[in-house]
């Protein structure tokens, strides 16, 4: 019940962070002078179009950017009626984009949950590499395993990603057949769900899971064996060994366990550096994520577009950081009973 | 019939340097405690630990053998498969280790730590096993056996853990338990209660026992027989009556000469005239308050320390005792000015004979430089009070160029000057902390603490982290330098016995209050307090003849709500504080 209580605290404090994180954004986007649509007024009027005009003064009214700046957000974020009632963020009325000319809906509906997949999948197969290889680099510290891993490591975490993705398109083509770029087959793009298609998607989600993931492995590995080292020099690890354990048995048991903490605490910090680390891979890719629309509309000052990239990657790292801090709860009872035995 | 556990000519040795355990051979019999004694580095743990072979990975056994009878005839141990030596862990050769603290995982509950056993060795059903360790757990002296079970060990106390692990030790009834320095971390009435509960145990089950200590008055108290180790070979190996009352080595002579000793009789020392004092504490109290962990419910209050007055005249030692929780480090860092005192408290420091008092906690900040530079302090711990990445001399003359006294030369010269008072080579300024043993280091820490020339010290347990003889060394390296230079003392410790020859006066702490205080004659031979005297009863001395009274520990080391009518504490009250004769007062109703 302890846990269920922290879980909704913590629900209730991650609510309130996005809340002020989603001020800093609308700040953030609001920093370069004018919006999207008086630049394009007044590039319309130097070149004398005024029928382009009305339509943008009309978006401009529509849009409540012709009112002040701390009335604009309430309405963005859907405290305050708009020119047609409540419809914000938490309306789920994300806006229009001025770009595109389509509900900012529209535009990253589809690539939502493929950023959702390819990092979910990126962070899997980060923990699936990195705690096998750490544990092992520590247990046979200082021998052809620890080295030949932790060279393995250096070379992922210096290679740059968008290299390691040409090569490995170039290799896993030419040997395996793996496609090349995208995140489904052409044709299927649009379609309804069907096994096919998930197929076609996860066979295309190999080459980008691989090198979004490598180098967040190669850090998170090199952290384990460093905590797994420190943890199998503490007296605790004798005790065990002492009362007939198999080495392996007792490294999961014990060791592991304590070193998992900060394995645990990072899925926070992993996920808003993957989806931020593969904005450059999505475009050499050319993956269907958010990374590439974040770019495009950050350039263009398409401002509720960027607006609600933003504040879904901050929705990202949020939940990430919220399950972790449960899970440590969960998994360290030094943390679960603070306070408790005073 | 053949030993239980048979050494012969081990030799264990790292990499290709020289061996460190040479040629040892002992025989454990069944029933039986044998002591391994020796100084650290000495040894004694590498070959207690070679028998279960849980050695570090550089270590290797180069020669000898380690038979162990079981019920199908004797195994050499060595040599053994590391698949039957497994079976043979915990099972029938159990071990306890020094640090309670650590040597339990923090993470995982008792219960479960100690189940395992059980369920290693493949005999016991899930249901039977939590039966048979909640018996193990009555046994070892856990009130609340089934709330063990369920607690971690940072919930426990250093005492309760070490019978945690006891338990943990005991649950699968093995034939030899190997306990590496099992007490060295308590408290003296933990460790005598301890010791006990060790020596029934024993008695109950007969199994052998394998004591590893640097403590001869454990020993005495323990031991059938005992091997005395230095540098890795055995100096002297017999019965423990004969050996300790009469010892053919020298080694051995030296080591019963350094154990600190009760002394046997003196008649007790009028109380001094005092004019001078050098620190006056008057009515100190402490009260932390602990957040709770709800927001809404009040904080608790903890009374760290309560009322204490305390007078301490120049060129004299003033030792405050207790176990650990007793409040005597708040008091001392409070003397220091390290922390508040609650309002109404005062402390009084006197520089100089004729020089006005300071109040400590009420200065301003050219007043507490100098305050500073007159009062110093000597940690427990040699290790971590020395920065391992600052030369000697740096780290020696770091405090005097903090106070911009003198120039490089001179400061480096003043660091050579300590060093050879406190009879270290002034050569050695160059090294790193790294390259000195513990009594080197706890030297170096005396020096630093004296460069400043200060007029007042505190120690704050200064060699209980160390082996007795050194403890000896820096005992009367202490006294030397008092005497010469006209030092006075704070020396917080929570062993008697050390404070018995270093101090004029001592202060005995229980729960934040002082409960008797009087010249270390008078309260060794007539100690009036129940915790005083539980505290001298559980001194381990070097005497086989005269063994811990644990009837009186267990009293006096109890719950204040069980000491004697005229003692008891009830709830956060206490009888006041009364003189029973001139410089003997006691906390008692009269």
């Amino acid at each position: 019940m302890e846990i269920l209580r922290y879980a909704i605290y913590r629900f209730g404090t991650m609510l309130l962070t996005l809340w002020v994180v989603s001020i800093l954004v609308f700040v953030i986007i609001n920093l370069p002078p004018g919006d999207y649509l008086s630049n394009q007024i007044a590039e319309l009027r130097a070149s004398g179009q005024s029928a382009g005009v009305a339509k943008a003064e009309f978006l401009r009214s529509e849009y409540a950017l012709d009112k002040p700046l701390w009335q604009q957000y309430f309405i963005w974020a859907g405290f305050l009626p708009g020119p047609h009632g409540f419809s914000g963020m938490i309306q789920g009325n994300f806006g229009w984009s001025f770009e595109f000319d389509r509900p900012v809906a529209e535009i990253v509906g589809d690539s939502l949950w493929l950023t959702v997949l390819v990092n979910l999948a990126a962070v899997l197969f980060v923990y699936v590499v990195a705690l096998p290889l750490g544990v092992l680099a520590a247990a046979r510290a200082r021998s052809w395993v620890d080295y030949t891993s932790a060279f393995v490591g250096y070379l992922g975490l210096a290679t740059p990603n968008f290299l390691l993705a040409l090569i490995l398109f170039y290799y896993g083509h030419r040997w395996f057949d793996l496609p090349i770029g995208g995140l489904m087959d052409p044709a299927m793009e649009g379609e309804p769900m069907s096994w096919e298609k998930v197929k076609s998607i996860l066979i295309h989600l190999i080459v980008p899971t691989f090198v979004i993931g490598t180098s967040g492995a190669s850090a998170m590995m090199q952290r384990l064996r460093a905590n797994m080292l420190d943890e199998l020099g503490k007296p605790y690890v004798e005790t065990a060994i002492a009362k007939g354990m198999s080495p392996t048995r007792m490294l999961t048991k014990y060791p592991l366990r304590v070193a998992f903490n900060p394995f645990v605490a990072d899925i926070g910090n992993l996920l808003p550096s993957m989806i931020s680390g593969s904005v450059l891979v999505s475009v050499v890719l050319g993956l269907q994520t958010i990374g590439p629309t974040l770019l495009t509309a950050l350039k263009t000052q398409d401002m509720f577009l960027s607006g609600f990239v933003l504040m879904f990657v901050a929705l990202l790292t949020l939940i990430g950081t919220m399950i972790s801090d449960v899970l440590l709860v969960l998994l360290d009872p030094r943390i679960r009973y603070e306070g408790r035995n005073a | 019939m053949a030993p239980l556990l048979s050494v012969k000519n081990l030799s264990i040795g790292f990499g290709k340097d020289d061996a460190v355990v040479r040629d040892v051979s002992f025989d454990v019999a069944a029933g039986e405690t044998l002591a391994l004694v020796g100084e650290s580095g000495s040894g004694k743990t590498i070959t207690c630990r070679a028998a279960l072979r849980i050695l570090p990975k550089a270590a290797q056994i180069r020669s000898g053998s380690i038979h162990l009878q079981r019920a199908d005839g004797p195994v050499d141990l060595v040599t053994l498969g590391e698949r039957q030596m497994r079976d043979l862990r915990g099972n029938q050769v159990a071990m306890i280790f020094q640090e309670p603290m650590r040597s339990l995982s923090p993470l995982h509950r008792i219960g479960n730590q100690v189940c395992e056993v059980l369920w290693l060795h493949g005999r016991k059903s899930e249901a039977e096993a939590k039966k048979e360790v909640l018996s193990c757990f009555e046994r070892v002296g856990f009130p609340d056996p089934e709330r063990t079970y369920s607690s971690y060990p940072f919930e426990l106390s250093g005492g309760m853990r070490q019978r945690a692990m006891i338990a943990m030790a005991m649950v699968a009834k093995p034939k030899l338990l190997i306990a590496d320095e099992p007490t060295t971390a308590l408290d003296v009435t933990t460790q005598a209660q301890v010791l006990g509960l060790m020596k029934e145990l024993q008695r109950d089950t007969g199994m052998a026992m394998i004591l590893v200590t640097h403590d001869l008055g454990v020993v005495a108290n323990m031991a059938e027989k005992v091997v005395v180790m230095n540098k890795g070979r055995v100096m002297e190996s017999g019965a423990a009556e004969p050996l300790l009352s009469d010892p053919a080595h020298p080694y051995t002579r030296a080591l019963i000469q350094a154990a600190p000793q009760i002394p046997a009789a003196a008649t007790p020392k009028p109380a001094p005239p005092r004019e001078d004092l050098i620190l006056e504490m008057t009515g100190v109290s402490k009260t932390y308050s602990m957040r709770a962990g709800k927001g809404w419910k009040a904080p608790s209050l903890i009374y760290a320390c309560r009322g204490i007055d305390l007078r301490l005249p120049r060129g004299k030692t003033l030792a405050i005792v207790g176990e650990s929780g007793s409040g005597k480090t708040t008091a001392a860092r409070i003397a220091l000015g390290a922390e508040p005192p609650d309002p109404g408290g005062a402390v009084l420091f006197r520089p100089r004979p004729d020089a006005e008092p300071i109040q400590v906690h009420n200065m301003d900040r050219a007043a507490r430089t100098a305050f500073q530079r007159d009062a110093q302090m000597v940690f427990q711990d040699p290790y971590s009070s020395l920065s391992p990445r600052m030369r000697i001399q740096d780290t020696m003359t770091e405090p005097l160029e903090i106070h911009g006294i003198g120039n490089r030369a001179e400061r480096r010269e003043r660091a050579g000057e300590m060093l050879n008072l406190v009879g270290l080579g002034q050569d050695m300024l160059k090294r790193y902390p790294h390259a000195f043993s513990g009594g080197q280091r706890q030297r170096l820490s005396i020096a630093r603490a004296l460069m400043l020339d200060p007029s007042l010290i505190v120690c704050d347990e200064p060699t209980s982290a160390l082996d007795v003889s050194v403890q000896e060394q820096i005992l009367r390296l202490l006294e030397n330098i008092r005497d010469q230079h006209q030092l006075s003392y704070l020396f917080i410790s929570h062993d008697l016995a050390v404070v018995a020859r270093i101090a004029d006066e001592v202060a005995v702490m229980r729960r934040g209050l002082v409960v008797e205080q009087a010249s270390p004659e008078t309260l060794f031979h007539n100690p009036q307090h129940p915790y005083t005297k539980a505290l001298i009863a559980a001194q381990p001395e070097p005497d086989i003849h005269r063994p811990i009274n644990l009837k009186l520990v267990a009293q006096g080391a109890g719950s204040p709500e069980n000491w004697p009518e005229q003692f008891r504490f009830s709830g956060i009250e206490a009888p006041p504080l009364v003189p029973l004769e001139p410089g003997h007062k006691v906390r008692c109703h009269v």
